[in-house]
């Protein structure tokens, strides 16, 4: 099992599990069938209404492998939602494909330069990434809502309903869009060396610039990435419902985006990141909710029930909570060596990681000591 | 150092006023010195609903010849407490306001009374356990929309005994109206035997919470008969739902919803919904009327209950194109 795989078993269990409850409590959970020439099942819908999400982790795992953060990534969502439906509802031929294709390349280009102008801040004038998202998280939000009046937009367009409701050979249109997405930042960073000069910045931003890295360029280009990412997220959403909700587009979602990216095993810390566990985080996060609506946790206790999960893979996540679980058991690990000496004992952490969390976890260890 | 500090209070107080007074006069109608002066202070602008609700007190103020005194809160509870208090140093006749949360108004409302100007709230209630410090309450009666919807829900199936399966898609769970409208259809369905909720889930009044919670109903459970929205925008997003699963919205599931918005009338006039019970934001005339009753000192009732009413599918067309919002 390699290292990388061995991270991602906790998560992969975790959501193992999640299935195998729904399974129980509806018997054809794993059900897909075709209706209407399109796939059809909760499986299919996880993976449908995950997309925007999905596709926002996927933006941001970059940002945080570069220690940075985007609070930003909601009011971007609202801004390109907005611009692509005021566009598409303001047009002599909505239902045109050429309407809809200027309609979304305006979106994602006015979500690239959201992105850039963030790059800029953090990157050229040092502005704290938790700041400077900021910013455009309450001002892009304002934005959203100028550019639709306050109003919800609604569009009848086929052509942009069909980005959300059409299907590739009976796979939903937006389960292409989010494996595309993957697989094109797969190449990018995975089959060249940006990966590497990423983590090598985002692990230690000298070292990687006494290497001879152009660490502004790359935070910058990291930026309007998770950028575009939102704006492509933002035109799946709104093509969804076929409407532009300033004030409720995406929100929020950037706390989800997060919590994707750190289940999947990036470290808010900056450094390694994890392409697969980033996936692997949105799906399980878009499953929990799946799984309150089909299970019918009581609305009321919707979020209890949500934090609950989140905690447990935690939990299961952290090398030295799963140690202590399985210290009392064992499992052929050499006892730990009686303290010889106040100055001398090895600390209880030296003790346990070796066996337990393997040294292929050098991400892994808590704060810089 | 406390004098220089009031002195300047009350310039700053004085300098508001007469900016506020030099905008009110430009828009003004030349209603002369005898025109009731309203001070309205409106939570934001989060909604059509509300844009709708703010045009339609805007209109029915000229219309009526009050001079109105507009200000937005922007969501913010400290924004509405200053709004109030510049009206009551402005000294106008009559303070109106939708507070933006429930409790916190104690000070502020015992300084309206004390100026002796009366106060009326619009859209939502407070809490106090003060007396007297408001005069009456012009809003909707959530409980009595979810007890209409049921009501049409009942007469509908009346000839039926099999029994009906509904699917309820909450508003953000603990607001209001969210509370009342599930209390009101519930206490009319419940006094039917066949008649069962078999799913309820917040869809947090969006339509992307709409049709998500909607998708997961219609993956989980084939046997769905009605499906009861709180508001119109989750009904509108549940549709998208409903048709993706190859079901006809309105045929095969009968939808109810409320609030009464333009795209809801356009569904139903489509024929993908089959009932809205409105929640009336034209609130302008009825604010107006009571404005004046209060401003002369008549005896008003505590509780007032905005004028609303239920749409079906049959009414829809003719009603489309005098829907505002």
């Amino acid at each position: 099992m390699s290292a990388q795989m061995r991270r991602l078993m906790w998560p992969l269990l975790v959501l193992a599990g999640l299935l195998a409850a729904n399974l129980a409590v509806t018997p054809g959970f794993f059900e897909i069938s075709v209706k209407d020439g399109r796939l059809y099942g909760s499986l299919v819908d996880i993976l449908h209404f995950g997309t925007p999400l999905l596709l926002i982790s996927l933006g941001m795992t970059l940002v945080i492998a570069l220690r940075g953060i985007d609070l930003s990534v909601g009011a971007v969502v609202a801004v390109s939602a907005a611009l692509a439906c005021e566009m598409i509802a303001a047009a002599d031929h909505p239902g045109s494909p050429a309407t809809v294709a200027a309609a979304v390349a305006t979106a994602l280009g006015a979500s690239a330069l959201l992105g850039l102008w963030n790059g800029f801040l953090v990157a050229v004038l040092r502005i704290q990434p938790i700041v400077a998202t900021l910013i455009l998280m309450i001002a892009g939000r304002g934005v959203a809502q100028l550019i639709t009046g306050g109003q919800i937009t609604t569009v009848r367009s086929e052509p942009y309903r069909r980005i959300a409701a059409g299907d590739v050979a009976a796979v939903p249109v937006t389960l292409v869009v989010a494996a595309a997405t993957v697989l094109l930042m797969w190449l990018l960073v995975r089959r060249t060396a940006l990966g590497l000069l990423i983590e090598a910045i985002g692990g230690n931003a000298e070292a990687g610039r006494l290497a001879g890295i152009r660490a502004t360029g790359m935070t910058v280009a990291a930026y309007t990435f998770c950028g575009v990412c939102a704006g492509l997220a933002g035109v799946v959403i709104s093509a969804n419902t076929g409407s532009a909700d300033g004030n409720n587009a995406g929100l929020w979602i950037e706390l989800d985006a997060i919590l994707a990216v750190v289940i999947g095993g990036t470290l808010l810390s900056g450094g390694r990141f994890s392409i697969a566990g980033t996936v692997l985080g949105a799906v399980i996060v878009q499953s929990l909710s799946t799984t309150v609506y089909t299970m019918g946790v009581p609305p009321e206790s919707a979020l209890v029930f949500k934090a609950v999960v989140v905690f447990l893979v935690c939990l299961l996540q952290s090398p030295r909570f799963r140690a202590q679980v399985a210290a009392p058991f064992g499992r052929g690990r050499p006892p730990r060596p009686a303290p010889t000496g106040p100055g001398l004992a090895p600390s209880e952490e030296d003790a346990v990681r070796p066996t337990a969390t393997g040294a292929d976890e050098p991400g892994r260890q808590e704060v810089p000591r | 150092m406390n004098k220089t500090l009031s002195t300047a209070a009350a310039a700053i107080a004085l300098v508001t006023a007469a900016t506020a007074c030099g905008g009110g006069g430009g828009e003004g109608q030349g209603g002369g010195d005898d025109a009731i002066v309203l001070g309205f202070s409106q939570v934001g602008a989060e909604s059509g609903w509300r844009t709708a609700n703010t045009e339609s007190i805007k209109n029915a103020a000229k219309d009526a010849g009050i001079e109105l005194k507009f200000s937005d809160a922007q969501q913010q509870q400290e924004n509405q407490i200053q709004a109030i208090r510049s009206f009551i140093q402005q000294g106008v006749d009559v303070i109106a306001f939708s507070p933006v949360v429930e409790s916190g108004w104690d000070t502020v409302l015992a300084e309206a009374k004390s100026a002796g100007i009366p106060v009326v709230l619009t859209d939502r209630a407070v809490e106090t356990d003060q007396k007297d410090v408001y005069e009456t309450f012009l809003g909707s009666d959530f409980v009595e929309e979810g007890r209409k919807a049921g009501q049409w829900l009942v007469e509908e199936y009346a000839d039926s005994e099999e029994d009906v399966n509904i699917v309820e898609l909450q508003g953000t769970t603990g607001s209001a109206p969210a509370i009342d409208r599930k209390e009101g259809f519930t206490e009319i369905i419940s006094e039917h035997d066949n008649f069962e909720i078999t799913a309820s889930q917040d869809g947090d009044f969006t339509r992307s919470g709409g049709q998500e919670v909607m998708q997961a109903f219609l993956s989980s459970d084939d046997d769905i008969d009605v499906l009861y929205a709180h508001n119109d925008d989750m009904a509108l997003g549940a549709i998208e739902s409903i048709e993706s699963a190859g079901l006809e919205p309105g045929e095969d599931i009968t939808i109810i919803s409320i609030d009464g918005i333009k795209d809801a009338f356009q569904a139903m006039a489509d024929g993908k919904i089959n009932l809205v019970v409105e929640c009336n934001p034209l609130i302008g005339p009825q604010l107006m009327d009571l404005v004046g009753k209060v401003h002369a000192g008549e005896e008003v009732e505590e509780r007032i209950t905005v004028e609303e009413g239920v749409y079906t599918q049959d009414e829809a067309e003719e009603e489309l194109p005098d829907r505002k919002y």
